[in-house]
């Protein structure tokens, strides 16, 4: 195009005030960028990632153990301290539990979301989505307390062991150590199933997502190739969905990790990194050393998040 | 050719389905059973009878209407404020492409990617530390700052199908800026955004790990809740209360699912 084409588009000025600033947005992109960015950048910049690195400073002071008083000044005895058997105890068993719930929440999530990717159509595929959005979205402690009911002694779980004359393995299973405990409602396997339960729902969706992108004739060309519905599930299909499991797993992982309120209800007295954070800062007072444990979750999620980008997860999110 | 095989799923399968859909939704209806119950002192199941009296029991407690209450104002005001940004920060993110665009994304979703106790933490001991007493509006501002993830996650989705010659068509044909926001990109935005706000309200009205580190004396409905799970005091108006809470988030998750499933019909989709 040539210069004079160019200057006949060019129409005057717009008159008003709103005109004028439109054209100079209009003109100066760059400007309306920052119009557009400032608030939401400022909002997120100053009162989030400012409390943020305040929280993580924080962790590099100590305190003083007769006054109880912060000592502003550089040490790692916090981190010393963080890592004393009693305190890296918490650690495990919450990487532990976050890993097992994780473990599970795949293998009953898988499923439903394959049934949903490949089988329901039209109706049936609305009554999926909503079936996995109502307990997703629906609250969380009315959720928790649905399963305070159920683990009750007196509750449902007992009464149908009962009626199925099984009440033998509920007890048997109590009986356990580590996972057993008085009732449900106080032992490992209680805490295991409420996060599994509350946690798991955020495992179907990327699954899903990433199954409905395996084309049809993949699976049928392996069939065709006579591979049984094993191999072609080994081979084909599961490879296809690791990086949906892979992103649905970022959820479930990090949401055992920092849950301090269902271990609090449901589980027996020994404490997982939420609850120490909360004990730490609450009745001990001891900022730093709360610091340095929510570091913990941040790094174990950061690591975590680059292996699942290298795995190619992002890509089904 | 596609073979029939497909239409119809293994037997296995199904029931590993629809098991793992009742798993779901089993305990869900189990809150909907206990709001009825006459058992007052435990959680007996099956229950001993059924009775409505307790509804209007929790109809004429006033801790349960001020704690609501509260609830609505903060997810409304957290809302707004979560609307506003959002939208922003999409518009910002989709329309243009600028150096740290993937900073910008990462920086929206973090506040709710890091587990609630860290946000929690964070912003109550940046409160004590700058002398901000705890109040309705430090809870706000904790609610907002995680809200505005959902309204951009809706919102970005949107930008990205409404085609940018429709904006330049307008602009071109004489509207300003202004103009071209209110008639052309709010119409095709709109339902995006509503969903969005339903969802950052739900968000908001449940919110429970960020708020007893940011609230005071104040207590929202979660808080309520909280309270009567750590120590139950009374069973059956925590039945009731756990129901209405139930239905109350439902109704903004239908209303959001029936906005955004038509999002396909955007004009100029796909140029």
């Amino acid at each position: 195009m040539s210069a004079l084409a160019t200057e006949a588009t060019i129409l005057p000025n717009r008159p008003g005030l709103t005109g004028r600033i439109s054209d100079f947005l209009w003109k100066h992109p760059y400007v309306l960028l920052a119009v557009l960015l400032g608030p939401p950048v400022l909002w997120l910049g100053i009162i989030y990632l400012g409390s943020l690195f305040a929280l993580l400073l924080q962790s590099f002071f100590s305190i003083d153990d007769f006054s109880g008083l912060i000592n502003y000044e550089f040490t790692l005895a916090t981190y010393k301290q963080l890592l004393s058997d009693a305190n890296f105890d918490i650690i495990v068993r919450t990487v532990l539990m976050a890993a097992t719930v994780t473990l599970f929440s795949a293998l009953i999530a898988f499923p439903i979301a394959y049934y949903a990717a490949r089988y329901a159509k039209g109706k049936w595929k609305a009554v999926f989505y909503l079936g996995v959005m109502l307990p997703l979205w629906s609250s969380y402690l009315v959720k928790i307390y649905a399963w305070k009911l159920i683990l009750a002694k007196e509750g449902i779980l007992t009464w149908a062991f009962t009626k199925l004359n099984l009440l033998w393995l509920l007890d048997g299973w109590l009986a356990l150590p580590i996972i057993g405990g008085n009732s449900l409602s106080v032992s490992y396997t209680g805490t295991f199933l409420v996060f599994v339960y509350v946690w798991m729902p955020f495992m179907i969706l990327p699954i899903q997502a990433a199954l409905e992108r395996v084309p049809g004739n993949l699976i049928e060309a392996s069939s065709d190739l006579g591979g049984t519905p094993q191999q072609t599930f080994r081979h084909v299909l599961f490879p296809l969905a690791l990086p949906g499991i892979v992103a649905g797993s970022i959820f479930t992982f990090s949401l055992t990790l920092g849950d301090y309120i269902i271990p609090q209800i449901v589980g027996s007295s020994r404490l997982f990194i939420g609850q120490a954070v909360y004990a730490q800062q609450g009745t001990a007072g001891n900022i730093p050393l709360a610091a340095a444990f929510t570091v913990v979750p941040i790094v174990i999620m950061g690591l975590y998040l680059w292996m699942a980008k290298r795995m190619g997860a992002f890509d089904a999110l | 050719m596609r073979s029939d095989r497909s239409t119809s799923a293994p037997l296995g399968l199904k029931i590993a389905a629809i098991g793992g859909l009742a798993f779901l939704h089993i305990p869900i209806l189990l809150i909907f059973l206990y709001a009825f119950t006459t058992e007052e002192k435990s959680y007996q199941f099956p229950p001993p009878g059924l009775t409505l009296q307790w509804f209007a029991v929790t109809w004429n407690r006033p801790d349960v209407w001020e704690a609501l209450t509260l609830s609505v104002k903060v997810a409304t005001i957290a809302t707004a404020i979560a609307l506003v940004l959002g939208t922003f920060c999409a518009a910002a993110v989709s329309q243009t492409r600028f150096f740290g665009r993937e900073t910008i994304s990462l920086l929206v979703i973090l506040p709710i990617a890091l587990p609630g106790i860290i946000t929690g933490i964070a912003l109550r001991s940046a409160f004590s530390m700058a002398d901000i007493p705890f109040s309705f509006w430090t809870i706000v501002l904790g609610h907002a700052t995680f809200c505005i993830v959902v309204v951009y996650n809706n919102a970005v989705a949107r930008f990205r199908r409404v085609s940018g010659s429709l904006i330049e068509a307008s602009m071109d044909l004489g509207a300003d800026g202004f103009q071209t926001f209110r008639h052309v990109i709010l119409p095709n935005i709109g339902t995006a955004l509503l969903a969005g706000g339903m969802l950052a309200f739900a968000l908001s009205f449940d919110e429970v790990i960020v708020t007893t580190f940011t609230g005071g004396q104040q207590s929202t409905l979660p808080i309520w809740m909280l309270e009567e799970l750590i120590r139950p005091r009374q069973r059956p108006v925590t039945n009731v209360v756990a129901m209405v809470v139930m239905l109350v988030t439902f109704l903004p998750i239908l209303a959001a699912y029936y906005l955004t499933r038509d999002g396909d019909q955007i004009a100029g989709a796909g140029k």
